[in-house]
């Protein structure tokens, strides 16, 4: 197996807020380390737990999840749920012997470009410093202390 | 299945920082791709048009375009791709310019390869794509306008003329707002009364408008094409019986400041908010009026002739279902007092420009209502532009305003010596530097410099200013009889309401948000609700014209044709899968999801006129057989693997 040296992230945005965040950091020639993709939802609620572990399975050293400010949610009661969930999994993650800070979840709303830049940035240097997942059932160094 | 995959340089924003050439050469590698080109600007007739003949030569059946954000040329495409007879869903775009090129300059290589990664979520979700046609749904032509300063009274006329049913609803007695309390408006100079007061009485007498005075959007559900609204009618405890005779109001004992004349004269506790108000009719203020809070009294009640004092008004609620929403809820002035340096509120002799607005139309109307003085100052951006108190945007109007009020001043007596004390002189409208120039002829001296202290004596009441003017390098520290403060513009609680009460996303200053700041100006991120005015952020008179005519055309071309198109992109429930558990049910927000019986078995059923399309339901079925068209759990999962290098099979 080759070796993971660049971090790999995955932000799932929702449409109206935080893909469009994402969008303003862009416009506004924000700079950010280019090792995260970002895949569009329309709502974080869309994003399922399930989904995630994938996304951990498949080789992403850290998930961001990225969705309307509480209240704000496009539909009404969304991002509650999104919250709930996510919090759910952190809990599973950690019993699993993953570091639940592979997984995080952030309000970024349609003008905060600056925002969505300070948390990729800090993310990525957070998930860099935790290095790849070994899965299964094998922790990094780092997360087994 | 053959894909065509079209490059965008975006004219340089993105070719300057992505290897177009390696990007083009790694999407031909990809399976299933039959066509890959780059043009200097796919959305261009040229770009598009490649678009449409590649599909009919090529039978091409998905496409993808690497070009800029989706939510802003997302909809071209789509069009063009639904033009050349295919599904618009089986449209793909990876933005290698918002989220790639413009955040990622400094770095072409890595951006390079991240673009390639983009390409190929986007073909990873292309291929699974299904052929969904865009649905429309009916659509009325009812609209509820919020608020009616200037903003609100334009867009409802423009929509009452153009054949629309209007729900005007303003939390004041009288429609008209902070317009109706100007002098003069800039640089034209044309009496603000006399330009608002006959589209005033333009409202009540449009037959589509339906004007709820008094009143406040409590709650507001539903979605574009059927929005439900609850408005909170408050008491006036006067009845439509009422013909504005004034009886009342001489034998109220109550006197109090009035808020229209920023407390230069008072008012009873029954009364008409001024004098050109609409609807003209009196009403009791329930804070002051000692019947209403003591029960003694009723002075008015007794003397009226026309039985129209109603104590026993209640708080009425109104349902309404209207199609679109323009919210026009305004500003309001900065508080003075909270800028403590400039002692407003403490000094008597210290006021804000509305006030001198009013004192102003008081002289013209030979009804003087305070002493003006010989010396006057006007202090610029007090509230706006101001990091300390939080204020970092320029209020747009103070400049102007202070240019009008110093002038008309200075012209009603020229012995007077005017001054303007500011940070830059922003004259940037159509005849407004010209207007800044006839001020300084007429005498009015402008001096650039903040204002550092400004401290009134207790016994002459003569305020002292100390200021640095930074054009002669040198410090002036002078008396005058009144100091004006040019107070910026703040959301005012209308805005912040309607935010809330329309979970509206608002901008850095409180204000709210537009849906794109060049080319969506009055829309939202809500669909059907629109903005304008100063709710949007400041702006002159003219602006929120133009702006409440544009909100309203914009809402016209929604409900025009009778029906809009809607997003397929609903849920859909596989009832092989579908245990019947009813989780679904439980988390969507819309009640669109019910469990009933199919063939002795429990399923979900998905009513699409009422999904919205977030996907909630699908990410909480267990056992997959919800799923969202255009996001569905192979979907994404597809996309994961191409985001993180998987290769696809
Ligand atoms: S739409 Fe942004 S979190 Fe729901």
């Amino acid at each position: 197996m080759k070796t993971n040296t660049e971090p790999k992230i995955v932000a799932f945005c929702c449409n109206w807020c935080s893909y469009a965040g994402a969008d303003a950091a862009g416009t506004s020639r924000l700079q950010m380390k280019p090792h995260f993709r970002v895949i569009r939802a329309m709502c974080s609620s869309r994003i399922d737990p399930e989904l995630i572990l994938d996304t951990l399975k498949k080789g992403a050293w850290g998930v961001l999840v990225a969705g309307c400010h509480p209240g704000d949610c496009h539909y009404v009661t969304g991002n509650y749920r999104t919250q709930k969930r996510i919090a759910l999994l952190k809990n599973l993650l950690t019993e699993l012997g993953i570091a639940p800070q592979r997984v995080r979840l952030e309000w970024i709303s349609a003008n905060e470009g600056g925002k969505f830049q300070k948390v990729i940035n800090e993310f990525i240097d957070e998930m860099t410093s935790l290095g790849p997942l070994q899965l299964p059932g094998r922790p990094t160094a780092k997360e087994a202390s | 299945m053959k894909i065509g995959v079209y490059v965008c340089h975006c004219g340089g924003n993105i070719s300057e920082v992505v290897d177009i050439k390696k990007l083009t050469a790694s999407a031909e590698q990809q399976s299933e791709v039959a066509v890959v080109r780059d043009n200097a600007h796919m959305c261009s007739d040229v770009g598009r048009n490649l678009v449409l003949e590649d599909i009919k030569k090529h039978k091409l059946d998905r496409i993808v375009v690497a070009a800029c954000s989706p939510q802003f040329h997302g909809k071209t495409f789509m069009d063009i791709v639904e033009k050349a007879g295919l599904s618009p869903y089986v449209f793909e775009m990876a933005n290698i310019r918002e989220q790639c090129s413009w955040p990622h300059f400094n770095e072409p290589d890595l951006a390079t390869k991240k673009a390639k990664d983009l390409v190929s979520v986007a073909l990873a979700k292309a291929r699974l794509d299904e052929s969904l046609s865009r649905k429309t749904m009916p659509i009325g032509k009812r609209v509820l306008v919020v608020g009616a300063g200037i903003a609100g009274i334009q867009a409802a006329l423009d929509l009452g003329d153009a054949g629309f049913e209007v729900y005007l609803v303003e939390k004041e007695a009288t429609i008209g707002g902070k317009m109706a309390q100007l002098s003069r408006t800039f640089p034209t100079e044309d009496c603000a009364a006399c330009i608002l007061s006959p589209k005033m009485a333009d409202v009540p007498a449009n037959p589509n408008i339906t004007l709820f005075t008094n009143s406040e959007i409590e709650k507001v559900s539903g979605f574009l094409g059927n929005f439900e609204v609850i408005i909170n009618k408050k008491p006036t405890y006067v009845n439509d019986q009422c013909v504005a005779c004034g009886v009342c109001e001489e034998k109220c004992p109550v006197k109090i400041p009035n808020e229209f004349e920023q407390g230069l004269t008072n008012r009873r506790a029954i009364y008409v908010p001024f004098e050109f108000a609409v609807p003209y009719r009196y009403l009791i203020d329930e804070s002051n009026c000692i019947y209403l809070k003591k029960g003694k009294c009723g002075n008015c009640k007794k003397v009226c002739p026309h039985d129209a004092v109603d104590f026993d008004q209640k708080a009425e609620k109104v349902e309404l279902k209207v199609d679109t929403i323009i919210v026009a809820t305004g500003y309001d002035i900065f508080d003075a007092k909270e800028k403590k340096v400039y002692g407003f509120g403490t000094n008597k002799n210290v006021i804000t420009s509305l006030a001198m607005e009013r004192m102003i139309v008081h002289e013209a109307e030979g009804r003087a209502t305070r002493e003006i003085g010989k010396r006057v100052a006007f202090i610029q951006c007090v509230g706006s532009r101001d990091e300390q108190i939080g204020n970092e945007y320029c209020s747009r109007i103070c400049c102007m305003y202070a240019t009008k009020l110093s002038q008309l001043l200075k012209r009603a007596d020229p012995k007077k010596d005017v001054y303007v004390f500011y940070t830059d002189l922003r004259a940037f409208g159509k005849g407004f530097e010209e207007y800044y120039k006839r001020a300084q002829k007429t005498g009015v001296k402008f001096i650039r410099g903040r204002v550092a202290e400004v401290n009134e004596d207790s016994k002459t009441g003569r305020v002292t200013i100390k200021a640095e003017d930074t054009l002669a390098r040198q410090i002036i520290e002078s008396e005058f009889d009144l100091v004006v403060l040019s107070v910026g513009m703040t959301p005012g609680a209308g805005t912040r309401q309607a935010a809330e009460v329309l979970r509206m996303t608002k901008s850095p200053g409180g204000f709210l948000q537009e849906a794109h700041p060049k080319f969506k100006p009055v829309d939202t991120l809500n669909d059907g609700v629109f903005i304008c005015g100063c709710a949007q952020g400041p702006k002159d008179i003219p602006d929120t014209v133009a702006q409440a005519s544009a909100a309203a055309s914009r809402a016209i071309r929604l409900m025009n044709k009778g029906v809009y198109a809607v997003e397929p992109i609903t849920a859909v429930v596989d009832e092989d899968l579908c245990s019947g558990c009813g989780t679904c049910v439980s988390v969507c927000p819309y009640e669109a999801v019910k469990t009933e019986i199919k063939d002795d078995k429990r399923v979900a059923k998905v009513n699409e006129m009422l999904c919205q399309g977030c996907g909630s339901c699908s990410a909480a079925c267990p056992s997959g057989a919800s799923q969202q068209h255009w996001f569905m759990n192979k979907q994404l999962k597809a996309m994961v693997g191409a985001a993180l290098g998987e290769e696809e099979k």
